[in-house]
Formats: C-alpha cells, sequence, structure tokens
C-alpha cells in the first residue's frame, strides 16, 4: 500500500463528495409540480367532476326507474322503463317472440365459441372444422329453422344484436380469403391479373361504403334476370364482404411485403410451383404478421356495420332507432336509445381491443 | 402438349381468362340492366342532368334554386360534401394534435382523460354519434316558437343557430382581391426574409414584417374603397326565422361527429409518430436547455411530421368517405341529393354512377396533394 501514497492526490485539492441530488419528486409533484401542471390537473379534474355528475344525476338522481311513460315525460332524467319495456325487441327485433330464446341462445354459443377460438391454445385445423361443420350450421339452424321442429323464421324477420353479429363476423370470414387472393392477385407478376386486382381495390377502397350497399340494394336487382331475386339481407352482407375484401387484401400486402423474397427464391429452388410456395411458405408466415391489424379492421367493420340500418336493415341500431319511434315512447325517451347502443358497442369493441393489444404482445414473445 | 407446360404460355393463358371472365359478367349484367330497364320503362343516359330538378335542398353551399337543373343538384351536394369534409379535418387535425399531445403529458390526470377520449370515440361506431349529437341539438334546445336571442339577431333553437347575414352591397371584390393581394405579399416577404436570415444570419422580426404585409393592404381597401355593407337581420315569425344566416342542426351534428372521430384518429396517430421520435432527441434538446414546449416544436414535431404523414392522409379520405353518412341525419350531401334524384328519375344506376366516380375522383385527389405534401416533408437524403 505505502508505495501508492505518492499518487494519492492532495485532499484539499479534491472537490468534497458530493451526494447525488436528492431526488424529491413525491407522488403529489407528478400533478401540482409546476404552477402550469398544476393548473391542467385542476381543468382535468373539474372536466371529470363536471362530466360525472351529469352523467349520475342523469342516469339516477333524476331517473324514472319504475313507472309509465308519462311520468318520464314529466322528468328531465333518464327513462329507464323505456329500456326494461323494449328490451327485447332491442335485441332481437321483430324475430317471432316465443321463438326468441333461439336468437338468444344462438347468440349464446357464438359469444362462447369466439372466446374459446380467442385462445392461442386452441388454434388449429380442428378448431377450424368445428366452425365450418358444427357451430355455423347449428348457428343457422337455430336462426332460421325449419329443421328438428323449429318453426321457419324468414331472413326479413331477423334483427337486432345476431343480425350485427352476423354480417360482421360472416361479412369478415368470407373476406379473408377474396381479400388474400386480391393482395395474391396484386402481387402478381401477370400484368392483367395484377391489374385488375388493385382496380377492384383501389376502386373499392376509394368510395364510402354506403355506395356500395346502394349498389346491392338498389342496383343490384335490375343486373339481375327475370324470376331471380336475391335475399335483401344476403345482397347487404355481400355488399360488406366486398368492401371488406379489398381493406383485408390492403393489410395482407403488408404481410406479403414483409416475407423476405429469399423464402419465395428458396422455394423455387425446392422445385416447388407457385401455389405451393404461396400457400405453404409465403402466406404462413405474412398471415401471421397481419393478424392484429386484422383484429383491429374487425372492430371497424363491427361498427360500419351500422350503416345497413340506412339501406333498411333491422340491425342492433336500427331497432334502437325503432324503438325510439315506437308511438308509446315517441319524443320521451329521445337519448336513452343510443346511450344503451353506445355501451354495447362500446363493450365489444374495447374488448376487440384488448384482445387485439393481447396478440401484439403474443406474436412479440413468441419466436417459431 | 408441350405448349400447356411451357410458363410464357401458362401466363398469357390465365390472363386471358381472367380478363374473359370479368368481361363476361360485365357483359352479362349490361344486357340484363338494359333489358330489364327497357321492360320497366326507365329512361336511360345523362340526359336527366339537364332537366329542371323540383326539389328544395335545405342547406346550399352554392346558389340553388328548385328550378334548377338535376346538375346543379348534384354540384350543390358536391360543395356541400367538400364544406363539412374540409371544416372536420381543419378542426379534427387542431384538436387530435392537442389531444395527442396530450396522451403523451407527464400529468397522469390529463394523459387518462385523453386516454378515455380516444377510447370513447373509437369504441361506438360514428353513425351512433351523428345521431346521437343530432337528437341531443333536437331535444336540448327549444322550439322555433320560443328561441332563444342569445344577442339581438341571434337565435338558437332546435331548427339551428340563425343570425344575422351581411349581405354585400358593394366593394366586396375590391376586398376579396386587397386580401388575396396581402396573403401572397406576405407568403413573399417570410419567404424572403427566412432566406436572409438563413444566409446572412441576422434576425429580423419576420413575423411582424408579414403581418403589415397582410394587413396593409386591406386597411387602405377598407379606407379609400367604396364599400357598403347591409347587414340581414332574421325575424321571429310565429312558425319560423327568416333572413339571416342559418347554422342549421344537421350541419352542426354532422361537424361535430366528423371532427371529433376524425380528432380520435389523428390523436393516435401524432401520438404514435411522437413516440418514433428516437429518445435520444428529447434528451439532447434538454441537454442544450431546450425546454419541454420548445423541444416538442422545434425538434420532435419536425422529425415526428414524416411518420405521421401517410397515415394522416388515411384519415383524411375516412373523413371524407364518412361525412356520406349525413344521409341518416338529413344533411344534403352528395349522397343525399343523389338519393333524392334517384328516387325522382329512377335512374338508379347513373346516379350511383355519379357519387361513385366524384367519390372516387376527389379521393384520389386527396391522395396527391397529401403524397406531394409528404415528398415535402419527406427526409432529404444527399
Amino acid at each position: 500500500m505505502a508505495q501508492f501514497e505518492g499518487f494519492v492526490a492532495d485532499p484539499t485539492l479534491m472537490a468534497p463528495a458530493a451526494r447525488p441530488p436528492a431526488h424529491n419528486r413525491t407522488w403529489l409533484s407528478a400533478y401540482f409540480g409546476t404552477p402550469g401542471n398544476a393548473l391542467i390537473t385542476i381543468v382535468c379534474l373539474g372536466t371529470i367532476f363536471g362530466l360525472a355528475k351529469l352523467a349520475i344525476g342523469w342516469l339516477f338522481v333524476d331517473a324514472i326507474f319504475a313507472g309509465t311513460p308519462a311520468e318520464c315525460k314529466a322528468s328531465s332524467g333518464a327513462c329507464w322503463p323505456f329500456l326494461s319495456a323494449k328490451l327485447r325487441y332491442i335485441f332481437f327485433g321483430f324475430y317471432p317472440f316465443d321463438e326468441q330464446w333461439r336468437p338468444l341462445t344462438a347468440m349464446l354459443l357464438f359469444l362462447g365459441a369466439c372466446g374459446a377460438s380467442m385462445v392461442p391454445r386452441t388454434w388449429g385445423r380442428v378448431l377450424a372444422v368445428a366452425w365450418i361443420v358444427v357451430i355455423l350450421p347449428t348457428l343457422y339452424t337455430l336462426m332460421a329453422g325449419g329443421m328438428f321442429g323449429l318453426t321457419p323464421v324468414p331472413t326479413t324477420q331477423w334483427g337486432g344484436l345476431p343480425l350485427s353479429f352476423m354480417l360482421s363476423f360472416v361479412g369478415l370470414a368470407c373476406a379473408l380469403p377474396l381479400g388474400i387472393a386480391l393482395a395474391l392477385a396484386r402481387a402478381s407478376s401477370l400484368p392483367a391479373i395484377r391489374v385488375l386486382g388493385v382496380g377492384f381495390i383501389e376502386i373499392v377502397r376509394g368510395v364510402p361504403l354506403i355506395s356500395i350497399l346502394f349498389m346491392a340494394t338498389v342496383m343490384l336487382p335490375l343486373f339481375m334476370p327475370d324470376g331471380i331475386t336475391i335475399d335483401k339481407l344476403l345482397r347487404a352482407q355481400v355488399a360488406i364482404i366486398l368492401f371488406a375484401a379489398a381493406y383485408i387484401a390492403e393489410i395482407v400486402r403488408g404481410g406479403l411485403q414483409a416475407v423476405p423474397k429469399g423464402q419465395i427464391e428458396a422455394g423455387h429452388s425446392l422445385g416447388l410451383h407457385y401455389w405451393q410456395i404461396m400457400s405453404k411458405i409465403v402466406l404462413p408466415q405474412a398471415l401471421k404478421k397481419v393478424i392484429p391489424p386484422l383484429v383491429g379492421l374487425f372492430i371497424g367493420f363491427f361498427q360500419d356495420t351500422t350503416l345497413v340500418t340506412i339501406v333498411g336493415l333491422l340491425d342492433f341500431l336500427d331497432t334502437v332507432r325503432t324503438a325510439m319511434r315506437d308511438p308509446q315512447w315517441q319524443g320521451i325517451a329521445v337519448l336513452e336509445g343510443y346511450v344503451f347502443a353506445a355501451v354495447v358497442y362500446f363493450f365489444f369493441s374495447a374488448l376487440m381491443g384488448a384482445y387485439s393489444r393481447f396478440l401484439e404482445q403474443y406474436f412479440r414473445t413468441t419466436h417459431d | 402438349m408441350s405448349l400447356i407446360y411451357d410458363a410464357r404460355i401458362r401466363a398469357f393463358l390465365y390472363q386471358l381468362v381472367a380478363i374473359g371472365a370479368v368481361v363476361f359478367v360485365a357483359w352479362a349484367m349490361f344486357s340484363t340492366a338494359s333489358a330489364n330497364l327497357a321492360k320497366q320503362d326507365i329512361a336511360t343516359g345523362f340526359g336527366f342532368l339537364a332537366r329542371q330538378a323540383g326539389f328544395v335542398i335545405t342547406e346550399t353551399a352554392i346558389a340553388y334554386e328548385p328550378t334548377d337543373t338535376f346538375g346543379r343538384a348534384i354540384l350543390v351536394g358536391i360543395a356541400n360534401t367538400v364544406k363539412v369534409s374540409a371544416l372536420a379535418v381543419f378542426f379534427g387535425t387542431i384538436l387530435g394534435v392537442l389531444v395527442g399531445i396530450g396522451r403523451l403529458s407527464h400529468n397522469p390526470v390529463l394523459s387518462r382523460l385523453m386516454l378515455a377520449y380516444v377510447e370513447a370515440l373509437r369504441n361506438v361506431p360514428l353513425l351512433l354519434y351523428l345521431l346521437l349529437w343530432y337528437s341531443l341539438i333536437i331535444s336540448v334546445f327549444p322550439p322555433v316558437k320560443q328561441a332563444i336571442e342569445m344577442l339581438p339577431g341571434v337565435f338558437l333553437s332546435n331548427s339551428g343557430l340563425v343570425m344575422p347575414a351581411m349581405r354585400w352591397a358593394s366593394g366586396f371584390e375590391a376586398l376579396f382581391v386587397a386580401v388575396v393581394v396581402g396573403i401572397v405579399a406576405a407568403v413573399v416577404i417570410e419567404r424572403i426574409l427566412a432566406r436572409r436570415r438563413i444566409t446572412t444570419g441576422k434576425d429580423m422580426p419576420i413575423a411582424t414584417f408579414a403581418a403589415l404585409a397582410l394587413l396593409l393592404p386591406l386597411a387602405a381597401t377598407l379606407l379609400f374603397a367604396d364599400i357598403s355593407v347591409s347587414l340581414d337581420v332574421p325575424e321571429l315569425g310565429r312558425f319560423r326565422l327568416t333572413g339571416g344566416y342559418h347554422v342549421r342542426p344537421e350541419f352542426v351534428a354532422l361537424l361535430i361527429g366528423l371532427t371529433l372521430s376524425a380528432s380520435a384518429n389523428v390523436a393516435e396517430i401524432v401520438r404514435a409518430g411522437i413516440q418514433a421520435v428516437s429518445k435520444g432527441q428529447w434528451e439532447a434538446a434538454t441537454a442544450l436547455g431546450l425546454p419541454r414546449s420548445r423541444t416538442l416544436k422545434l425538434v420532435i414535431l419536425p422529425q415526428a411530421l414524416r411518420i405521421i404523414v401517410p397515415p394522416l392522409t388515411n384519415t383524411y379520405l375516412t373523413v371524407f368517405k364518412n361525412s356520406s353518412l349525413a344521409i341518416a341525419i338529413g344533411y344534403p350531401d352528395l349522397v343525399m341529393v343523389s338519393n333524392t334524384i334517384m328516387n325522382q328519375t329512377g335512374q338508379a344506376i347513373e346516379a350511383i354512377a355519379i357519387f361513385m366516380a366524384v367519390y372516387l375522383g376527389l379521393s384520389i385527389l386527396i391522395s396527391l396533394v397529401m403524397n406531394w405534401y409528404n415528398a415535402r416533408v419527406a427526409l432529404r437524403e444527399r
């Protein structure tokens, strides 16, 4: 030790060992650290308080919980009896009253099956077969009837939430293969195929959904030969499928572009032909990348199905609107129905949004 | 036989089949449609555009009378669509940028409030919000008979806001020219002074000079030109308000709905763009002593803009297409006017073809403008 003593600097020349600056930020300083910050906090809290007061006052304090339309008219708050009187109509539309257990069962089965399919562990061929062979036929039989002693119910009587689910789910399920085909067409090396693909995708994406729904409901009957009429529900469904396919194609295209070119070349060098390369090498990698944005797209389409109410289909939003137009309640429950519908849509959309974030996390952490 | 195995010939055959199928379907649809139309005695062609429309349009961004033609009515529809979407894009962008920055605030109350705002707007269908705002306006404000007179001549009722309108007697052209000259002069002066500051390093009050250039022609015109304006003050009649400028509830509901939904999307894009700028940029700016607000304005936002612009284009296109929901609450946009024409003339194919072509054309136009802007803000690599 002694030989190093000469190297030790004069302690008086050294700066005093300073403590690291004290971190005196308490939890409060995040809220009231500076005058500006304090002002922001106070304004935000005031806004939250004002909104909460408004909402609680309308929903509970001034609300009527049981009573007649006349009592509701006299009060300024929410009219809960409207909801309880109209709830079954709002959910199921003009579906025969005594048979409404069928759409209810179908909806619960559908939601249960969706919930099960959301768990990554269940994914696989078995699940796909189960959907096509068991679940979808069961749902259709429950809704349409005509078998197993169930009274037939024509599609014109379908309505409400099951219809909204059907339009968005069937729409996206059928649009997915079409969208993949369109994306492949757009990435094709054959110029004519590419032009057709690009043309379809860009035209559909350049116009609003409502114009395609108009085409399907107003224009399409003119294009049909005599004597052939297509169900209005089916026409709207086809419009939604075509619309969704164009958007899916753009998302899938992003996935296709993210697959390195070497993968395709490797497939060629193995002697595989186009369809083998696409179905066994490129698409599995591409589709996995685009699952989270596809779920995001699904949320949008679930909300966009509300547009069918403009062409006169009885979806969930439309049953809410017509319920409010019931002569008995007209002009009384002007907001209740919309607020209720907003809560329902919010619930399902937020659920899917959370699932989309989960999937992003899931795909980021799994390697295979 | 070996021809089938030639890749080039097969490629040619595939394309031939695809084009053939499309042409065949188009031909089949066209021939059945023309047969059906002939049978139902519906006229075809665009001749109806020159005929008298004969229906009232409640809101006209350009002059229109029921005696005008169908073609004019469609133009009014286009103008109304452009008007409401342009305003919604403008307000939605400002609101969205503020909300997006608020989402990243260090203040937990503010960032959570902004998160709630975005989630509430993104998880409920726009159409539902439009109907909700519309019925809120209709049910909260009193009927016309008991219209609230907020200021002298400004009436608020459930048929909208009516306020005094300015009617130009003379001098409008001079004033318009003065404003245009002022804007051009301000831009030119700003450019010149900014370039001089870069080359010489001398700071100058650029904003003051530009403001002067903007205001001087206007002031000169106001002083020396012959300008006379008459006020058209609305009057409360027994059943309705006559005269004045009328802001209708349909327009307001649509504008609020589109603005809010655009702002939620813009907020998410802005947030993602700011977060994509590397953290080192923040730290470097802080090390230089820039306060947080100037860091954001001078360092972060210019870089974030490059990431923000492409998705922003999509949002603007969405707003423009979503304005077609106007038909649900009765704002006479392009779709609603076309729908009326469709019902009056029975010419569904032509009416739908027109409005789809207009949407497609304007969508392409918006894309082009935004691509041009994107090329301007993009990183210039040397």
